[in-house]
């Protein structure tokens, strides 16, 4: 794969890989600067409790130190929060979780920093807490948010189909069930940090590692008061996001510190230990579900009550929960549904964003649903699946008619005609001595782009530069996922142009144009939409002006080439160099937007929810997991995966095929080892000793098959690919373990612990529920 | 204190505190930010440097236990300007996502391959075991040190 003119639906080299491969690549935590100081927080280290006093003269004595902050030196509205502004900058009157900030500070190096943090006094009279969804709906529960109208519920929520409850009571079959998932840490390999300053014209700069750097010009305007038109963020490639880093993370407290640096540099850069305290989480949840299906194993009704754990501010509870919400049923035909969801504040961390957004909880849920019904039915699960597969034109569980492409049902198929389907039993029948080995499925789907409410939006910007070559201004992130690798596939494609000739600028609120967060699967369909029309204008232009300059009457006669427009009729060139050096600015930039298109018959449900409900476009997959299970120790080995996805067509299959892979394997992670375990709101799992990850030795080989279906709203037919991956793993593996071992577990992540448990269980006449 | 020691092929010296850690002296002195910090526990691979040629965590190792010793960094890895077969390898097989542990997979898996000419990929699952990656699933990373492995098999055999 040397440089070349790239092509749709070919396999393209990273665009960021040289840079990264050799150390070169600069992220945020790669910055630093002449006279840098470090700023640091100090946190709550309590759950709850209110601010007593907060004495910062001995810190701000010691040697070395700037300045000591507290909440009364922050200006503006000192509230941050992409929907609702709940979440201080520097907490005033209480703490809400042991993260939260109390006081900021800056010194000349990281040592004189972490003892001035030490100095901080705090004063604090702890409150009863919040620590779980019981805790939050007990009558008289302490109020996290004493100010919300809501007490501690965030958000309560139903969407209604049919009649559910009745169509329930009708059915000759149903299965229930309770599922409960832990918050998960995104474990991102760059944690959270940052280098802002200000310059003498007053502008706050920030460097910083952040999904949504355009959204963040508006939090820190807003948390600070500073002019929107005085904060420029830019966001280097990140080292991993997730959803993590969608929000503010360091940017409000940065921007503060950058105001009382005197002009220097002020580095935050949260260690392990920080992050897991500080940083966002995947929500906790518990999941209550009733499925009922007529004897021919069509579904029939659904009833679910799903609870979210939100943590201690609201980030973006309400808008998980809503997709788990919306994707409750899994992708499949179900008339009657009732699902109804509360959200609740907790002093736990805060939940928000993660890979598979409120999806992967139900998704657990709702695929063991299906496989203890096929059970009851005496069906094959695959069958089961098939049978109730959405297709083009059904209603899905939120009500809403696909008319978009939906392929799970291919999706299915592909996994049923594979050996590691087909030869099942023949497998299974060979496990060792206490050993035992299971097969599982999932059939799991993800929206893609905000949902209605929330305009989803790109403005792609594209320059051939005055020396001839290619210029891209990517506004959205790219924080490992290879958008920016897309954009220059595309923008090489229609232009003509080699890849490795054409420059790429990551997001800058000075240089680039707003397009939207690096969250929702939507980061190459919205830009790529957007970016389309702009190298086409770009291409008629440099054609243009290659006619004029060569005396040719009609575009049609010309060809755009890599440096070159040629005149095939007559062998006449003139180099890109050349040609752009008569262009004026105006004409060498060309810039469009794309919106997302939304879902036109909304459907009469659902209605508390403000933004992000429901959507129009889905990805999807079926997983098929083969598992061995150590009947000693409880321990899960996965022996083999095979993942069919649909996501449109594939511009990239090398691409493709690393979101896949990566989702997998985050959600084996999820399946079976990953868990913030927290005693009263206190983090036990706060580094990789205790919080451990999938290693190389923990994800098997991945056989990823592709089933395209064009989606022609797409760019090139595609859609996002980089979520629906991760909710399978986890119903695939306790499908696997059920199918195996007999043990139907109820309690995320399947740990050996666990499953040692269930089998204890299995064995003990008369024992009760598995956990 | 000053520190003598051989960097990235040069001899060198650094005046610093004997305690800081060396992904801080790296990073910040020599500005060699290919060395990852991911944990500063020794948990990730992110800081791996090679130490006299084995793979080291520059979060657990000192100044101080730098003196006379030679020191890989990814920048160090291949000459100026040029690719080392691995990292020729990792760009083809799409071994990089984020790359935030890639300079640590890449200095761990060139360090396997001196040890060995064709390792099985068990055997590079085991080499890059403390590494941890939170995007690729490992498995384009095990692609490409076999890809690089059967590469280097092959030029053997040529010469």
């Amino acid at each position: 794969m040397k440089s070349s003119v790239p092509e749709i639906g070919r396999s393209l080299r990273r665009a960021d890989g040289p840079s990264k491969v050799t150390g070169r690549e600069k992220y945020a935590a790669d910055h630093y600067g002449e006279g840098l100081l470090w700023a640091g927080v100090r946190r709550a280290g309590i759950p709850h409790g209110r601010i007593l006093s907060v004495d910062t003269a001995e810190a701000a004595d010691l040697p070395g130190v700037v300045a000591v902050l507290t909440g009364g030196d922050v200006p503006g509205t000192n509230r941050q929060g992409i929907v609702h502004k709940d979440q201080p900058v520097l907490c005033r009157e209480k703490v809400r979780h042991c993260g939260d900030a109390v006081a900021l500070v800056l010194a000349g190096d990281r040592e004189t920093l972490a003892k001035a943090l030490s100095l901080v006094r705090v004063r604090m009279e702890p409150l009863p807490g919040v620590f779980g969804i019981d805790d939050a709906l007990a009558p008289g529960a302490p109020l996290v948010h004493e100010e919300w109208s809501g007490g501690n519920v965030l958000l309560r929520a139903t969407i209604r189909n049919g009649e559910a409850e009745q169509a329930l009571e009708a059915c000759p079959v149903v299965v229930e069930g309770t599922f409960e998932v832990p918050p998960q840490a995104h474990a991102f390999l760059e944690t959270e940090n940052g280098v802002a300053w200000q310059e003498e014209d007053g502008t706050v700069v920030l460097v910083v590692s952040t999904q949504a750097p355009f959204r963040d010009k508006w939090e820190v305007s807003h948390a600070l008061g500073l002019p929107w038109d005085r904060i420029r963020v830019v966001g280097p490639v990140l080292g991993g996001g997730f959803g993590g880093k969608d929000g503010a993370t360091v940017q409000c407290l940065l921007a503060l510190a950058a105001l009382h640096a005197g002009g220097r540099r002020v580095k935050m850069w949260w260690d392990r230990e920080e992050s897991f305290l500080a940083g966002y989480k995947r929500h906790g949840a518990r999941l209550h579900y009733r499925l009922g299906a007529r004897e021919d194993g069509t579904l029939h009704a659904l009833r679910c009550r799903l609870f979210y754990d939100t943590g201690a501010y609201a980030h973006l509870g309400g808008e998980v929960m809503a997709l788990g919400m919306e994707h409750a049923g899994g992708p499949y035909r179900i008339p009657h549904t009732l699902i109804e969801g509360w959200c609740v504040y907790t002093n736990h961390p805060v939940a928000g964003a993660m890979r598979g957004f409120g999806v992967a909880q139900v998704s657990f849920a709702a695929e063991r649903m299906m496989d203890l019904l096929a059970e009851k039915l005496g069906m094959d699960p695959l069958e089961l699946r098939k049978k109730n597969a959405l297709r083009q034109g059904d209603r899905n569980c939120a009500g809403v008619t696909l008319t978009a492409s939906t392929g799970i049902l291919e999706c299915l198929e592909r996994i049923g005609t594979h050996p590691l389907w087909v030869d099942r039993e023949k497998w299974k029948s060979q496990a060792g001595p206490f050993k035992k080995r299971g097969v599982g499925l999932a059939a799991v789907w993800n929206a893609m782009g905000y949902g209605r409410g929330l305009p989803d939006s790109a403005l792609a910007k594209i320059e051939l530069t005055p020396e001839g070559r290619l210029r891209l201004y990517s506004g959205v992130s790219d924080m490992g996922q290879g958008n920016a690798t897309a954009f220059v596939q595309i923008a090489g494609h229609l232009l003509s142009q080699e890849d490795e000739t054409i420059e790429l600028i990551q997001p800058d609120t000075a240089r680039t144009l707003p397009s939207g967060s690096s969250a929702a699967g939507r980061t190459t369909y919205t830009y790529g939409n957007a970016l389309i029309p702009a190298c086409e204008e770009l291409r008629r232009r440099i054609v243009g002006r290659a006619a004029l300059m060569l005396l040719v009457d009609t575009l049609d006669d010309l060809e755009l080439l890599p440096g070159r427009v040629r005149h095939p009729a007559s062998g006449r060139e003139v180099p890109l160099s050349v040609l752009a050096a008569t262009m004026t600015e105006h004409e060498r930039v060309c810039i469009s937007q794309f919106l997302m298109p939304v879902v036109r018959e909304v459907p009469g449900t659902g209605k508390e929810f403000r933004i992000g409900f429901p959507h129009l476009f889905f990805a999807h997959a079926a997983h098929l997991a083969r598992i061995e299970v150590d009947e000693l120790t409880g321990t899960i080995e996965v022996k083999d995966w095979l993942a069919a996805t649909e996501a449109g067509r594939v511009l990239n299959p090398q691409g493709f095929e690393q979101q896949v892979q990566g989702a997998v394997a985050q959600g084996i992670g999820y399946g079976t080892l990953e868990e913030v375990k927290l005693r009263e709101g206190r983090i036990l799992t706060p580094d990789f000793a205790a919080y451990i990850l999938p290693g190389s030795l923990d994800v098997p080989e991945i056989i990823s098959l592709v089933e395209e279906v064009e989606e022609p709203t797409g760019p090139y037919g595609m859609k996002g690919v980089g979520e629906v991956g991760a909710n399978g793993p986890l119903p695939a593996i306790a499908n696997a373990l059920a199918d195996g071992c007999g043990i139907s577990m109820t309690r995320a992540p399947l740990t050996a612990e666990g499953v040692l448990e269930a089998l204890r269980r299995k064995r003990t006449p008369g024992a009760g529920e598995t956990s | 204190m000053i520190i003598g020691f051989t960097l990235n092929g040069k001899k060198t010296t650094v005046d610093t505190r004997p305690d800081r850690r060396v992904v801080d002296v790296l990073r910040e002195d020599f500005g060699l930010t290919g060395v990852k910090e991911g944990c500063g526990t020794g948990e990730c691979g992110a800081c791996t440097v090679l130490v006299d040629g084995e793979p080291r965590l520059g979060c657990l190792m000192l100044a101080v236990q730098m003196e006379g010793r030679d020191l890989v960094t990814i920048e160090g890895l291949a000459p100026e300007g040029g690719l080392h077969p691995l990292q020729e390898a990792f760009l083809e097989c799409g071994a990089v996502q984020c790359g935030f542990c890639t300079p640590g997979m890449v200095l761990a898996g060139s360090a396997l391959l001196k040890r060995k000419v064709s390792p099985g990929r068990a055997e590079i699952r085991e080499a890059i075991s403390g590494h941890l990656c939170r995007c690729t699933g490992y498995q384009k990373i095990v692609d490409a040190v076999e890809t690089a492995a059967a590469r280097g098999g092959k030029k053997e055999k040529t010469e």
